[in-house]
């Protein structure tokens, strides 16, 4: 046990300091682009994560999580939008002038996401299998033709916003403290993610996974406990949507497609469903497969569909259950 | 009241198509329990597949004939090196595989046909329009659409409830090792199943081609509405399907088309238009959630 638990230590620490590094040595070898994707990598890894949370540990398919990363995005360009334009945004029952400030703006973002979540929730969470994947789908759906709607936030065009938002400290307009400030985000929520998935509530969630009619006569109600983890889940990929409008510095009606949905799904389902670290793994895997096939064949697409296919039919467990088997060292 | 009635006609057709798409989905869920999101990509294949012939012929039914046999050829296959694998899966499995597939089919389609859509005309002997009632012309193609639709709907019916094939169906459907102790080839018949769902969706795609830009693509946006459709008919069944389908139609349709006026006249505010844009596209995604809430199996659950 112990000698397992080392091995799987010694790969996260390996993984540490190569994320650590990576700045610096594309920096050294004057490729510093790859910072840039490779922040995008960690924030569609926070984003899986978050939706691991509830699909791998709880059994609730969403292919609307997009939708919260959409939230986040918007809230935090329209709050910026507000300040350089200099218009409240909203006069009653008191002005609000809108913020730049990144860390009230995380949280206005969470709120939102979790005030949405608990309002879809309640109506979703009456449903199961495939109804909850479609219902999911639906709200997300709304939220995207709610976005193009509105002009004043630029519509289908999208809003480009004016800079990032601003930490004390750090310099977020910096690509590498940006970087690091992901990453930084990114190991919080992953130590918080495991010590939720290994709490008592993590558990009954798991316990709702596997039985949910046990765990209720058990005692718990399962409802409520499903609603919470949805609200959880939400508010992460939220915060991985304010960053990600601030890598990007620039947010449009597409975030909420159920495209980027389904991307999120596949970085889940390719790492293996219920494991944190699965998550981070399909993220970078899928990610970094689409941007080496992108470079040497505009048709990457054609390619890494097949390979996907491959991955279900060959890897059961997804590509953390293949790692699991070298790590804990039985074939 | 003209124009409704024109409308209710537009609305009818788009869910007839929406069926032709739905019934094999449905039918794909119901007997096989599996989640096909490349169900749009026969769609696709139907719809290039009669342009290019037809551009080359000039022949509607050469076009019509080769687009469904393409279709249901294309389902086979992935039936047959894929999908096979996979009917004892977790639903999510499915889900991955067949989000690669669709990435396979809209980059292969790309890769022959490049990224300019295709256009086809619509078919000389259905170009005209006829008068149904009178003062109310209306595109002979577009009727076209809801007859065929029709006689589908009315095809399946008699296949399903009144043929062995259709016997064997059900029977797959409601309990499967059962029918294969039986001495049913259940693999053969689960083929079979989606061949002909493919072939339906590829005919859909067909009927859709002079209507819409052929592009790489253009079976997602549609796949989506057909989840739509099946999940407010309730899963597996073709009937639920059907109804669904009529309803997503006509809701989508009258939504878009009377909406704007109806809340232009009840405010005159600057943003009317674009929030009443928005509301009836979201029209039916908002009937859907007001269905699931209240009938979470939607309207007719099979089984």
């Amino acid at each position: 046990m112990i000698f397992t638990m080392n091995r799987k230590f010694i790969f996260l620490l390996i993984a540490l300091i190569v994320l650590m590094a990576l700045p610096f040595v594309a920096e050294a070898i004057g490729e510093s682009y790859v910072i840039s994707s490779m922040t995008r990598v960690l924030i569609f890894a926070m984003a899986a994560v978050s939706l691991d949370l509830i699909v791998g540990y709880g059994a609730m398919v969403s292919f609307g999580h997009a939708a919260f990363v959409g939230l986040g995005a918007y809230v935090a360009a329209i709050l910026s939008f507000h300040v350089n334009e200099a218009i409240p945004v909203f006069n009653f029952p008191f002005s609000y002038d809108g913020s730049n400030n990144l860390l009230l703006i995380l949280l206005v973002a969470m709120l939102v996401a979790a005030l949405v979540a608990a309002v879809t929730g309640l109506i979703s969470l009456r449903t199961h299998g495939i109804h909850f994947i479609m219902i999911t789908l639906a709200f997300a759906q709304m939220l995207y033709y709610l976005f193009i709607s509105l002009d004043t936030y630029g519509g289908e065009d999208g809003l480009l916003m004016q800079g990032r938002n601003q930490l004390p400290v750090i310099d977020t307009s910096d690509d590498r403290s940006f970087y690091f400030l992901c990453l930084f985000i990114l190991a919080v929520y992953i130590v918080l993610a495991l010590r939720l998935v290994n709490s008592q509530f993590g558990r009954v969630i798991q316990g709702c996974k596997l039985n949910e009619k046990r765990m209720q006569a058990l005692g718990f109600n399962t409802y409520w406990y499903r609603l919470t983890a949805y609200i959880i889940a939400a508010t992460g990929a939220a915060v991985a949507g304010v960053l990600l409008a601030n890598k990007t510095e620039y947010v449009d009606p597409g975030l909420f497609s159920w495209h980027l949905s389904g991307e999120l799904l596949v970085m889940v389902i390719l790492g293996g469903l219920g494991s944190i670290y699965g998550a981070v793994i399909g993220a970078i895997v899928y990610l970094l497969l689409e941007q080496i096939l992108s470079a040497y064949t505009e048709h990457w697409m054609f390619y890494l569909g097949p390979i996907l296919i491959f991955v279900v039919i060959f890897a059961r467990n997804g590509l953390y259950g293949l790692l699991q088997k070298r790590l804990n060292g039985h074939a | 009241m003209l124009l409704f009635i024109e409308q209710v006609l537009n609305g009818l057709q788009l869910g007839f198509m929406l069926f032709l798409l739905s019934a094999g989905l449905t039918l794909v869920f119901g007997v096989m329990n599996l989640i096909n999101l490349a169900h749009g990509s026969f769609y696709m294949v139907g719809a290039y597949v009669a342009a290019t012939v037809m551009q080359a012929t000039g022949s509607f039914l050469l076009a019509l004939l080769v687009g469904l046999i393409m279709a249901g050829l294309c389902g086979l296959l992935v039936e047959v090196i894929v999908l096979r694998h996979l009917y004892k899966r977790d639903h999510l499995d499915q889900v991955l595989a067949t989000f690669g597939l669709i990435l396979f089919f809209n980059e292969g389609t790309r890769m022959i046909w490049g990224r300019q859509p295709l256009f086809m005309q619509v078919p000389e002997l259905f170009s005209g329009s006829v008068e149904i009632l009178p003062g109310i012309p209306y595109p002979v193609y577009r009727l076209l659409i809801i007859v065929t639709g029709l006689l589908v709907a009315t095809g399946l019916y008699l296949l399903i409830n009144h043929t062995r094939l259709g016997m064997r169906i059900r029977a797959g459907a409601s309990n499967r090792s059962m029918i294969a102790a039986l001495g049913v080839n259940i693999r053969w018949l689960y083929s079979l199943v989606f061949a002909l769902g493919a072939l339906l969706a590829g005919f859909a795609g067909v009927m859709a081609a002079p209507l819409f830009a052929v592009e790489s693509g253009m079976g997602e946006s549609i796949l989506i509405l057909t989840f739509v459709v099946i999940v407010i008919g309730g899963i597996g069944s073709v009937k639920g399907a059907l109804l669904g389908a009529l309803l997503v139609g006509l809701v989508d349709t009258l939504g878009r088309a009377f909406l704007p006026d109806l809340l232009q006249w009840m405010s005159a505010s600057d943003n009317a238009n674009s929030i009443a844009a928005s509301l009836s596209s979201m029209g039916i995604y908002l009937l859907m959630a007001a269905i699931l809430a209240f009938k979470p199996r939607g309207l007719f659950p099979a089984g």
